[in-house]
């Protein structure tokens, strides 16, 4: 079998590859030209999911339960989905931000909160360090295995024998260590991005994926020939027979089978390692479409040979004692295969590394943000706020915590290892990490979420989760009595920390997981509703669920008032990021303002916020937000400051308002100026029409006139008879010219309301006989009969008298001409209306059209045909009477039927209806 | 380009399709013994469906 140092010196060559592909990788990010920017290498850094339990363990779930491992990858399978609505928020948020770990999102979503950031990084490393051992576990073991060429199981006791300075695992630790601390805090870096460090990782992606199929293939069609052969094999195996339908038996229940979905659905997203690949390391946000589906298709490929492999160990090694965890490794080895087993040792060395950096660098730097420096920075007596360069504390304190939490995790791999299986282990976890969705989920989606409510529901969560699993798995491993898991403690079968309240039938993990939820997100809830947010809360807040909605732009919402100077908040910045980053930054910034120095800017709120999210990305929102603090005399904005400050938004959203209401009345009042132009031109061409038909109508009777006045003039030899004939013409013509004038200027009096008006009570059986009386002698020359109808006695009407028998006069004239001419008879006649009266006029003449009873009304209008006949009128009467009429609220119209004569008609109010409409014209004339 | 909105809507679906897949009671349908070409008929259907989300978020993704 393989030698030891062969092992060793792979295990070295293999680890000085990864250092060399960082290396290089961080060469080329310095030079500007990223070996990292493309989504294949952000899909393959993000199986940083798929751990040394991934490629050990699921092998050993699979071997006692069937499909009971496959939630944890389907459940990802199924976020990946939700990840553009959720996701590409998270990560958003975090770049306007510069938040680089879970910690820092947490307390900066609930107004900067330093304590929720510590208690978000205590949670995280509680949850976190038993899987980094589980890791450190699986790389000691499987080197143990493939050096000794024993594949039986080696027990926690038989390690516990080897001396720390001898034990692979505390070497391996370091070494990682070493590795983290080389690639994760090289420098401090405002966006805390590692390129070298993401390629490497995705390299071991590539490893671990090729050693794990390698493997796959060679048991399925090595020694077995095809998945056909294998799991017709395993069907007559009296052991795996039953994990061939585990549904309701080894696989738990499908409630079960449910909740590990949801749990691995928060852990892709909230393990600190994931936040830390897919959100900090993130180059940019389109790569995050690619990996949504790429990411699966890994998953998908690395699980295929997990059930043939735990089938074929199962069959291959039934009579011997060899840990199903370790079947990967074991079968190759059983069969001969070293090189395959070498291939298959540095897969879970790449598996088990990977996930070891990445997680201790995001530990490092939440305890480091978000534990120690807001405590430090809080100590007066350490004068830390007049050190001129923070930056090296800070990579010191960085170091340390890597240090610290490798160290942590061998020494709980030391003294609890082999108290579980490697499942069991990620799982709790799982479980802790699940704790930080709440908080999250509901604060980028929520704006009601306060920070007392997060505060409230993280620790219920935690205390639940560690209640149900941490202390459990203590006991288990013998340093609390076991008494406490079967009695409860103090005996309280209620308060049974496996059967909290009496709930049993589930397993571990459901039960933990459904009581911290319902503490978590009931004590979340609850409190945030009952309680109220301060004005940084609520400012940050809206920052976080409406980031879309402000595309991009963060200026003119920072809730800040103070006073600052420009050389102080660089010299700050300098503190922590290096004089000369610290100047580049704020000269950059300058330039993005438009001005060519910083120091000819004003140092607004702007400008602050600027310095304290450069160093939000070093130190941590809430550190930042107390060292600003230091410089930056801010005065505290109240609620009532706020609520100003909404206001002013609200009366510059009512202006808008009025604005647009202004532009839709101009608009409005547009239409109607166009229309009355309109309008105008109409009238123009009216006015048009008139002057030359008036012409017209006055040339007619001013030619015959001049006509027989010439022959008179020319032939004075005419005889009496003749002459007397010719001037009889020639004054009717006269008479006619002048009548035509006399109403022309009487409608155009009418028209323009320049008309005098001698208004009166009258009564209208008067006024028509009166009419009757001057048109009797009309009457008789034509022979027309005229029969009256009038009432007794009606009510008095207000009129003027003259106006009004102008009116009937020209009724009754009309009648008279177009009365049937051998028979003919006028009818005048009175009614009374309830407010009005009304005179008909009825003749038997040839009667109007339809069409004509329309044009009759206007000017110079006839009925019949003007060209052919002799016009029988200046057809201006019926115009001016109805003028007249409506002067004074009254109507004029005409019934009739062609051969059956016509009638016309028109109404006068009476006094008592008309005083209103009459006082109403008088205001309008004066 | 698909607008992001309708983008999200379906990604939002494949997510309920895959829940659907992979819970009760779907899944008790597929929990029998037999074998398709081999292949246990519940491993069978679980990766088959696991593949076809995968497609289909493929398929919303890069179609453009």
């Amino acid at each position: 079998m393989l030698q030891g140092w062969v092992i060793i010196l792979i295990s070295g060559a293999y680890l000085g590859v990864l250092f060399a592909i960082a290396y290089y990788g961080d060469k080329r990010a310095d030079a500007g030209r990223s070996i990292i920017a493309n989504p294949y290498i952000y899909s393959l850094s993000l199986a940083v999911y798929a751990t040394a339990w991934t490629f050990y363990g699921s092998v050993g779930r699979a071997a006692s339960n069937g499909v009971g491992f496959l939630p944890i990858y389907i459940g990802p399978t199924l976020m990946m989905a939700l990840w553009w609505v959720v996701m590409r928020k998270i990560i958003r948020i975090s770049k306007m931000n510069r938040i680089t770990s879970l910690a820092d999102f947490i307390a900066s979503r609930y107004g900067k909160s330093a304590l929720l950031g510590g208690l978000v990084t205590i949670i995280a490393v509680v949850g976190i360090v038993p899987y980094i051992s589980l890791q450190l576990k699986a790389i000691s073991n499987s080197f143990e295995i493939i050096k000794s060429d024993n594949l039986e199981i080696i027990r926690a006791g038989q390690l516990g024998t080897v001396p720390i300075l001898g034990d692979t695992a505390f070497y391996v630790a370091m070494l990682l260590a070493t590795f983290s601390i080389l690639f994760g805090t090289r420098h401090l870096d405002a966006s805390e991005r590692h390129e070298g460090l993401v390629a490497a990782i995705a390299f071991e992606s590539l490893v671990k994926l090729l050693a794990f199929l390698a493997v796959g293939v060679f048991v399925t069609f090595g020694i077995y020939n095809g998945f056909g052969d294998l799991f017709g094999r395993a069907a007559d195996h009296p052991k795996l027979a039953q994990l061939l339908n585990p549904f309701g038996g080894a696989a738990g229940s499908f409630a079960s089978w449910a909740w590990l979905t949801f749990l691995s659905m928060l852990a892709i997203m909230f393990l600190p390692r994931q936040f830390q690949i897919a959100v900090v390391e993130n180059v940019d946000e389109n790569h995050l479409s690619k990996a949504m589906w790429l990411f699966p298709l890994y998953m998908l490929a690395i699980n295929v040979f997990v059930l043939p492999i735990a089938f074929g160990g199962v069959m291959h090694f039934s009579n011997a004692p060899v840990d199903p965890d370790t079947f990967v490794l074991t079968l190759p080895m059983a069969e001969r295969q070293e090189w395959l087993a070498l291939l298959v040792y540095i897969g879970g060395l790449s598996a088990a590394t990977g996930m070891v950096i990445v997680e201790t660098i995001a530990l490092s730097t939440m305890v480091c943000n978000d534990l120690v420096m807001p405590v430090l920075l809080r100590m007066k007596g350490l004068r830390l706020n007049e050190s001129p360069d923070l930056s090296g504390l800070l990579l010191g304190i960085r170091r340390w915590a890597i240090v610290s939490i490798l160290l942590l995790g061998y020494l709980y791999f030391r003294l609890a290892g082999e108290a579980y299986a490697l499942v069991a282990i990620g799982l709790i976890s799982f479980a802790a990490v699940a704790q930080f969705g709440p908080p999250i989920i509901g604060g980028i989606f929520w704006k009601g979420g306060t920070r007392m409510g997060a505060l409230a529901g993280l620790s219920a969560g935690f205390a639940v989760w560690a209640y149900t699993l941490l202390l459990p798995s203590f006991a288990k491993s013998g340093w609390l009595p076991l008494s406490f898991i079967e009695q409860g403690p103090f005996g309280i079968a209620l308060l049974k920390p496996l059967q909290l309240f009496g709930l049993e039938g589930l397993d571990q993990i459901t039960h933990s997981l459904l009581w911290s939820m319902l503490a978590n997100v009931g004590t979340f809830v609850t409190v945030s509703l009952v309680g109220h947010e301060s004005a940084v809360e609520h400012s940050q807040a809206s920052l976080f669920v409406d980031v879309f909605k402000r595309g991009g732009d963060t200026s003119g919402v920072h809730l800040w008032r103070g006073t600052a100077s420009v050389e102080d908040l660089q010299a700050l910045l300098g503190r922590f990021l290096g004089p000369e980053r610290a100047h580049e930054a704020f000269v950059a910034y300058a330039q993005r303002r438009g001005a060519l120095m910083p120091q000819h800017l004003e140092p607004d709120a702007d400008m602050v916020h600027f310095a304290e999210t450069q160093l939000a990305g070093a130190i941590g929102g809430a550190s930042a937000r107390i060292m600003v603090a230091s410089v930056v005399k801010e005065e505290e904005l109240t609620i009532e400051e706020v609520m100003g400050m909404l206001d002013e938004a609200s009366q510059i959203i009512a202006y808008s308002h009025q604005l647009q209401q202004k532009s839709r009345e101009l608009e409005e009042a547009t239409a109607e100026l166009r229309a009355a132009n309109e309008r105008l031109k109409e009238l123009d061409r009216l006015k048009d029409d008139f002057v030359s038909t008036v012409s017209h109508e006055l040339r007619t009777p001013l030619t015959s006139i001049r006509a027989f006045s010439e022959i008179l003039h020319d032939n004075p030899g005419l005889d009496a008879g003749e002459r007397g004939k010719f001037l009889n013409i020639i004054i009717k013509e006269s008479e006619r010219l002048t009548r035509l004038i006399n109403q022309v200027l009487d409608l155009a009096k009418l028209e323009s309301g320049k008309a005098e008006w001698h208004v009166s009570e009258l009564d209208v059986r008067e006024v028509i006989e009166d009419c009757i009386n001057a048109t009797s002698q009309l009457f008789r020359e034509r022979n027309v009969r005229l029969e009256t109808h009038l009432p007794a006695a009606v009510p008095l009407i207000v009129a003027d008298r003259d106006r009004l028998v102008q009116v009937v006069i020209n009724l009754l004239s009309n009648a008279v001409k177009f009365c049937n001419p051998k028979d003919g008879r006028v009818a005048i006649s009175l009614h009374r209306h309830p407010d009005s009266l009304q005179v008909d006029v009825k003749d038997n003449g040839p009667g109007i059209g339809a069409r004509d009873q329309v044009v009759i009304f206007e000017k110079f209008r006839q009925a019949g045909d003007n060209l052919t006949e002799k016009p029988q009128g200046t057809g201006l009467g019926l115009p001016i009477s109805r003028q007249i009429v409506e002067h004074f609220g009254g109507r004029l119209w005409v019934e009739s039927e062609p051969g059956k004569g016509a009638t016309f008609s028109f109404t006068l109010p009476l006094a008592a209806s008309r005083a209103g409409a009459a006082g109403a014209a008088a205001e309008k004339a004066a | 380009m698909i607008t992001p909105g309708i983008k999200g809507q379906q990604l939002v679906a494949v997510f309920l399709l895959g829940c659907l897949f992979f819970n009760y009671p779907l899944l008790s349908l597929f929990n029998q013994s037999g074998t398709v070409f081999g292949v246990p008929v519940l491993y069978a259907y679980l990766f088959l469906a696991w593949g076809v989300v995968i497609g289909l978020l493929a398929l919303v993704i890069e179609r453009r």
